[in-house]
């Protein structure tokens, strides 16, 4: 397990048993029910491959991935009602435009009738919006605290944005009720088949580039980016531009798997894009390690999982138990489970604490000397509590 | 005319709200690099104070009254509870406490519904509040006109515990430098924790306020911590002039924007503003001059 986790020798392991199991093994063992769910999951687990780039490798907090996630969702949802409108009534006009607005489709949804402009926005669109606020801020040496205040605020003004646009788009029902997803029926199992096998194929096709963008040189780069900003200046790179680049990824990782949501669940609402939504995509990663290759896709699956099956049954204790994640695992155990191993060897003292590639959490740096913004990992895992790990 | 009066007047009076809910979390921010998102659960912890007090005193003017201290305690505890089992770890990790501290505002906010129930609850308001009073011709709610009082008494408080006394002298040490405080015999740990105490303390304050204008419900804090938290990158870290400045523009902007357009637009807008606003002055409207490289 500390293996496949670390990213170096058995991250080709781990991504062919991955494989093995979400094409071959799931869909043959799961009933359609969980087999529809697990492709919600994998939906968060693409996201969370995204925040583990961004937060893991390149140190900056995103608390806004729920607008990325958002906007890919609404755009395909767009695109869905305004097929269904044409396939199924004819007048073109999404059912609930007829209910709360003029009847008429606005502009702006217009280009998505088109599959082919669908298709390309989810990807370029998130995209555009990491690239101009990127720049805007990193170019400038904006703080990282500032950042992640940014990002957040963006994620609020987003979802108020859509719970106050009733009539283009929703409001805080959002929108559901999909009936086909480009001419296919939704409600034909071997269509939900498919739709499930892509987004396992788009998770382990975004894995896949992340071990790439992890084992490069600009992957070098972000990380050295993350622990020591002022000298890889110093060094005549441009760290602003290292760290756009990755946050673009990060954002169309999360637009794609947004685009994804929706034929799989069936509606988005703005109660998937807010703020709460957009943190709770950070525990999943935290849990599995941060900076690992396969941590967040198996912390984020984890925490979904949980969450599904908890969270109907017993509302009170889910929310007191995934605070309790925040505090314990962010406090106590920063490397995630990926970091155990490495803990628990230092608390027995019996292994070497050798540092890890791919746990930076265990390589001991000196925090800089101002560190008002000193970046996230720059960190000694203190040996913590035995009975802080263990429950 | 009137209107232009109204219309400016709702902006300050958003902007004192925004005031009270962002001074504290600069105090903390600016001392510590702390990132605490559970400010906006402490406003609420310090509204259910004051809804707690009027069940025990049905006068709602004296239960106003006793509520404001009473609320500024209970967000203090609070603050150094959280900064003591938690925060004092984490000083080497800023990002990091933000997201420990989103935790504990979730803890809090299910706290809150569990005892309290999910519906809102009302805090009545007292009789000498009610009705307005008339600037110009323009009607003026006295529940505003208090709340903008009682923003610029705990400005005036904080500021003159900083400059004219001792304790403000070794909290301003520690945030201008804070391995030299510590060389010079100030014990930064007390310090740290009178600060967590009085900014979650203001915090209470801010919520007993909100009970003037509005329902409390378990949902308060997140209403405002996110706008709490603009004000303070606006503004500049650890900067209370900045503070004021950027609380009071933010809410005059903000009162225009939703006049002339939408709620929802005038919120965009506002961050748009914010963003532009840092191409021109990364740090805020003022920054510390050091020569760190941070």
């Amino acid at each position: 397990m500390k293996r496949l986790l670390r990213g170096r020798l058995g991250p080709a392991a781990g991504f062919t048993l991955g494989a093995v199991l979400l094409l071959g093994v799931a869909p043959a063992v799961l009933p359609a029910f969980n087999l529809g769910l697990l492709g919600k999951f994998l939906c968060f687990a693409i996201v969370a491959v995204g925040i583990g780039l961004a937060w893991g490798r390149g140190g900056m907090l995103t608390l806004g991935q729920g607008v990325f996630f958002g906007l890919g969702a609404y755009i395909m949802a767009m695109h869905m009602k305004l097929a269904d409108a044409s396939l199924f009534g004819g007048s073109g006009v999404p059912d609930f435009m007829s209910l709360y607005g003029s009847g008429e489709v606005p502009g702006w949804w217009e280009p998505f009738r088109s599959p082919a402009v669908t298709l390309l926005a989810v990807v370029l669109v998130p995209g555009l919006v990491a690239l101009v606020l990127g720049l805007a801020i990193f170019k400038r040496r904006v703080k990282g605290a500032y950042f992640a205040i940014l990002s957040q605020a963006l994620a609020a003004a987003f979802a108020v944005f859509l719970i106050g646009q009733q009539a283009t788009t929703g409001g805080s029902n959002g929108l559901n009720g999909f009936r086909s997803f480009f001419g296919f029926d939704l409600k034909d199992p071997n269509n939900k088949l498919m739709l499930y096998m892509i987004a396992a194929v788009v998770l382990l096709v975004s894995v896949a580039i992340a071990r790439q963008l992890m084992h490069s040189r600009f992957g070098e780069l972000l990380v050295a980016v993350r622990d020591q900003e002022e000298r890889v200046r110093f060094l005549g790179y441009d760290p602003a531009t290292v760290k756009t680049v990755i946050y673009v990824v990060a954002a169309v990782l999360a637009g794609v798997a947004g685009a994804l949501f929706v034929p799989l669940v069936g509606i988005i609402s703005p109660a998937d894009v807010g703020v709460i939504p957009s943190i709770a995509f950070l525990i999943g990663v935290a849990i599995g390690g941060r900076a690992t290759l396969l941590g967040p896709v198996l912390g984020a699956v984890s925490v979904a999982a949980a969450q599904s099956s908890l969270s109907s049954t017993f509302p009170s204790f889910w929310v007191y138990f995934q605070g309790l994640l925040f505090v314990l695992v962010i406090g106590f155990m920063p490397g995630g489970l990926a970091s155990l191993p490495s803990l628990l060897g230092r608390w027995r003292r019996t292994l070497p604490a050798a540092s890890t590639p791919g746990a930076p959490w265990t390589a001991a740096s000196t925090p800089a000397a101002t560190s008002t913004n000193a970046p996230g990992p720059n960190v000694e895992v203190k040996a913590s509590k035995p009975e802080a790990v263990s429950r | 005319m009137e209107l232009l009066i109204g219309q400016m007047f709702a902006g300050l009076s958003l902007g004192s709200v925004l005031l009270l809910a962002a001074l504290g979390l600069s105090l903390t921010f600016g001392q510590m690099g702390v990132i605490n998102m559970a400010h906006g659960e402490f406003m609420m912890a310090g509204a259910y104070t004051a809804f707690v007090v009027q069940q025990a005193i049905s006068d709602a003017g004296v239960s106003l009254l006793v509520s404001i201290p009473a609320g500024f305690l209970v967000g203090g505890v609070l603050g150094l509870v959280l900064e003591e089992v938690l925060l004092r770890r984490m000083y080497h990790r800023p990002l990091d406490t933000l997201l420990v501290t989103f935790g504990v505002a979730l803890i809090l906010q299910q706290a809150a519904r569990d005892i309290f129930g999910a519906p809102s609850v009302d805090v009545r308001t007292p009789a000498w509040l009610q009705g307005n009073i008339e600037l110009l011709g323009a009607p003026i709610p006295l529940t505003r006109l208090f709340i903008l009082g009682l923003s610029l008494l705990c400005l005036a408080g904080l500021v003159l515990l900083l400059k004219a006394t001792p304790l403000g002298r070794r909290i301003r040490a520690v945030v201008l430098n804070r391995d030299l405080a510590e060389t010079s015999g100030v014990s930064t740990r007390r310090s740290d924790q009178l600060t967590f105490f009085i900014g979650s303390g203001l915090a209470g304050i801010a919520g007993v306020a909100v009970t003037l204008i509005g329902s409390t419900s378990p949902y308060l804090g997140t209403n405002y911590i996110v706008d709490a938290f603009l004000v303070v990158v606006a503004g500049g870290i650890g900067q209370i002039k900045g503070a004021v400045i950027a609380a009071f523009a933010l809410g005059v902007l903000q009162s225009a924007f939703e006049y002339s357009t939408t709620a929802s637009i005038g919120k965009v807008l506002i961050l748009i503003v914010i963003v532009v606003f840092l191409q021109l002055r990364p740090q805020g409207i003022f920054s510390l001059k050091t020569r760190s490289l941070a």
